[in-house]
């Protein structure tokens, strides 16, 4: 377990870059977003990217929809910088009078190809222009690659249910449940479970959210002063389940843990013992047909580190602050075959009420936050 | 009211603060004082000269910089849309908006959201931070001037409850507190690109105070970071530390700077007073009496005022912490009084403005006005104005006349 592979525990965006972004701009046009585009961590080419702004944010109401598609290939800080530019170009077209093209702008959005939050950009302005066709054309966007349209289609699908409840109950229902189908936010999978509930149909959501719930847990180690977190025991050195290792109070072995939790919780607490100042290790193994890129998605409020095949993806020492279903997404490569998840969770010494949790909940996703199951 | 985007002429502040300008938390000495007269202090419904509806959640104060009004929203279910807002002051028609979106972790407690820290100005440029770390710079008709994203940057710099800290702007240097349980520190950012000048490394503790500038005659500027350690002084152009003091103090509400002493939040109040050079800086008194909630502390004529969370509006004598007099404010507070012609303005989270009178043997409330609107984030003053941020309504209340 000696590799640390460090990544942003940041929401991955999908990155269009099969097409060259910026050919439908004029030279000059196209230079200056290259420029944005060429922003980075820290501030890198922020000094640069001032005059090129401006030259961006002079662009024509007749060029928005290129400048959207230029916006495919951005990192997340570029996206911001030629957002702001279009967004200052398309006022002050607007009110010069000239007019944005809705048809090209709907061309933008339905090619999935481009950045999602490009094509978001070009709704927005669709509703700026033609609120009603924007709301006609919603449906489209059920099983749309960004999170942002999805859900916004969901919430009109999730509103149609709504009215639906004062007709027929079956139909509301039936609505209801192809919008739970659509939906990939937490959120309002948990508000159309609860709507459903009223209705008398019960959702299974251990099943919705796909929650990884058998596991091999081991503790306690001590975490004393908080400085377990760092220290590095056995399970992180070498996974052996058959191992005995001293713990922080005497011998402890790995033993079989499955949550039966509807919100996934592996529950230290309840699987070990109400400590205090005591790290339990958890890991699982996770089947994937082939290999491919997947999101990791962890709910935790004590500290916590996370493994997959032995590489270190990410770790955070905050306690007791709050924690969320997909509070943490982290990107990750899963081989085809068997893959080793290990999480580390570590309980400090705080007393109060709302410092007792010493527990975790942990899923696999695409980028879209549909859930992978192991596949054994 | 529905947001109508107009293109203006009207007159743009170029590069200089005006006397009554409002550029920063707690106003343009970070003391909550104004030098505004005019503001109404008998309120009732017609007091209201306008009120706006927001494209977003928000917690920090407006800036007011001339004939402009400049507010910050979030919106979107995960708090990830972040909004910079520029508004007309006479009328409250918008001039401009800039959408982002953020790059860092967005999550917090219910009562707050991204837009949670007050921005900063110099005159010449608005800079706004968010709960998720991200910072920008935008000049006063829009013009991107520079981006950062420090949670991304930095991806363990986050709060699960929220971030807060406000930002200050001073010798071309924007100073940002992200202070948290894990990746925490300050930072220096340059004023014109928005890269580090400088970063300095904090207590690993959740802290939503605001840092606050200290100016003193002959003496080079300083920048008060206040957290569970104390209090520490820094130089805004190098983040090297002047003096430390180390008694610790609260990570909520902040420190306010009167008549050249300290009043700190800390094992009550405690006063002291900075010395000439980098020495450290005296005791002045302590008092265990007065101990803020939410709210920050203010001064005004010579009496230092606390308020707590439940409404106890606390008055003492600032030359010694003599308690003189204590009031019962109508509601829950979040928000830090602000005072313009003696008088303080004091918000609810509920909405009820109340104006209280400070300098009688007893507090007075003059007149209050309720708006039915949930207010955490402190109001601002200038135009003559009071201007109330609710989370979802920008309100102005007095001044209709031009100044």
């Amino acid at each position: 377990m000696a590799r640390v592979h460090s990544v942003l525990a940041a929401s991955v965006l999908v990155v269009a870059t099969a097409i060259d972004s910026v050919a439908a701009l004029p030279r000059k046009l196209a230079s200056s977003v290259e420029r944005l585009k060429a922003v980075g961590p820290e501030g890198q080419g922020n000094a640069v990217a001032q005059a090129a702004w401006n030259d961006v944010a002079k662009a024509k109401a007749s060029q928005i929809p290129d400048l959207i598609v230029a916006m495919d290939g951005a990192n997340d800080y570029a996206l911001n910088w030629i957002r702001a530019a279009i967004e200052a170009a398309v006022q002050r077209e607007t009110v010069a009078g000239s007019k944005l093209s809705v048809k090209s702008l709907e061309t933008v959005l339905r090619d999935t190809r481009h950045h999602p939050r490009a094509r978001r950009l070009a709704f927005e302005l669709m509703q700026r222009v033609d609120a009603s066709k924007a709301q006609t054309i919603l449906p489209d966007f059920l099983q749309d690659p960004g999170s942002e349209m999805r859900r916004e289609a969901v919430a009109q699908l999730m509103a149609t249910a709504a009215r639906q409840t004062n007709g027929t109950k079956a139909t509301a229902v039936t609505t209801y449940r192809q919008a739970l189908g659509f939906s990939r936010e937490a959120d309002q999978i948990e508000d159309i479970a609860k709507r459903l509930q009223d209705l008398g149909d019960k959702v299974d959501l251990a099943k919705t959210f796909g929650w990884v719930s058998k596991w091999q847990l081991i503790g306690p180690f001590d975490n004393t002063g908080e400085a377990g977190f760092a220290k590095v025991y056995p399970p992180e050195e070498h996974l052996d389940l058959g191992a005995g290792l001293t713990g922080k109070s005497g011998p402890v072995k790995w033993f079989p843990y499955e949550t039966r939790s509807e919100y996934g919780l592996v529950d230290f607490n309840q699987a070990i013992s109400s400590l205090k100042g005591a790290v339990g290790y958890a890991t699982a193994e996770f089947w994937s047909d082939s290999a491919r890129t997947a999101q990791v998605r962890l709910g935790c409020k004590n500290g916590w580190k996370v493994w997959v095949n032995g590489v270190l993806i990410f770790g955070r020492d905050e306690y007791h602050r709050s924690a969320e279903i997909d509070q943490y997404r982290m990107p990750v490569s899963l081989k085809a075959g068997k893959n080793i998840l290990l999480v580390k969770c570590a309980q400090n010494e705080q007393t109060q009420d709302w410092a007792k949790e010493w527990e975790f909940q942990l899923r696999v996703t695409d980028e879209q936050g549909t859930p992978i199951v192991s596949t054994r | 009211m529905k947001l109508s985007l107009l293109l203006t002429a009207a007159l743009t502040v170029a590069g200089s603060l005006g006397a009554a300008d409002w550029t920063q938390f707690r106003g343009p000495n970070g003391d909550g004082l104004s030098s505004d007269t005019g503001v109404p202090v008998r309120l009732d419904a017609s007091s209201i000269t306008w009120s706006i509806s927001l494209p977003g959640r928000g917690f920090s104060s407006p800036l007011i910089l001339g004939d402009k009004v400049f507010v910050t929203a979030g919106s979107g279910a995960r708090q990830d849309r972040l909004h910079v807002l520029c508004f007309r002051v006479t009328d409250g028609a918008l001039l401009w908006e800039r959408q982002f979106w953020a790059t860092g972790r967005t999550m917090t407690h219910e009562k707050i959201g991204a837009a949670t820290p007050t921005p900063a100005s110099d005159g010449k440029a608005i800079y706004a931070i968010f709960s998720s770390n991200d910072c920008v710079a935008l000049d006063l008709d829009g013009r991107l001037l520079w981006f950062r994203g420090l949670g991304r940057d930095y991806p363990n710099a986050s709060n699960s409850l929220g971030m807060s800290s406000s930002l200050v702007v001073v010798d071309g240097v924007v100073v940002t507190m992200v202070e948290n349980d894990s990746e925490s520190f300050t930072a220096g950012l340059d004023a014109r690109t928005g890269v580090n000048r400088w970063k300095l490394d904090r207590p690993k503790k959740a802290n939503w105070t605001s840092p606050v500038v200290f100016k003193s005659p002959g003496q080079p500027n300083r920048v008060l970071l206040q957290s569970s350690q104390g209090v520490t002084a820094v130089d805004p152009t190098t983040g090297k530390i002047a003096w430390d003091l180390s008694d610790g103090a609260s990570t909520v509400p902040s420190l306010v700077v009167s008549q050249g002493k300290l009043v700190i939040p800390a094992n009550g109040i405690t006063v002291v007073e900075p010395t000439a050079g980098d020495a450290k800086p005296k005791s002045v008194w302590r008092s265990a009496q007065l101990r803020p909630g939410t709210a920050s502390p203010v001064v005004v004529g010579g009496r230092l005022i606390t308020l707590n969370d439940g409404g106890i509006l606390t008055c003492a004598d600032a030359q010694d912490g003599k308690r003189l007099w204590q009031l019962r404010l109508k509601g829950s507070f979040s928000a830090t009084p602000v005072v313009a012609g003696g008088h303080l303005y004091c918000v609810s989270e509920d909405g009820r403005v109340q104006v209280v009178d400070p300098s009688k043997a007893e507090g007075v409330v003059v007149s209050e006005l309720t708006l039915e609107q949930t207010v955490i984030g402190t109001p601002s003053i200038a135009s003559n104005s009071l201007f109330v941020r609710s989370d979802s309504r920008l309100v102005r209340l007095g001044g209709a006349a031009l100044r």
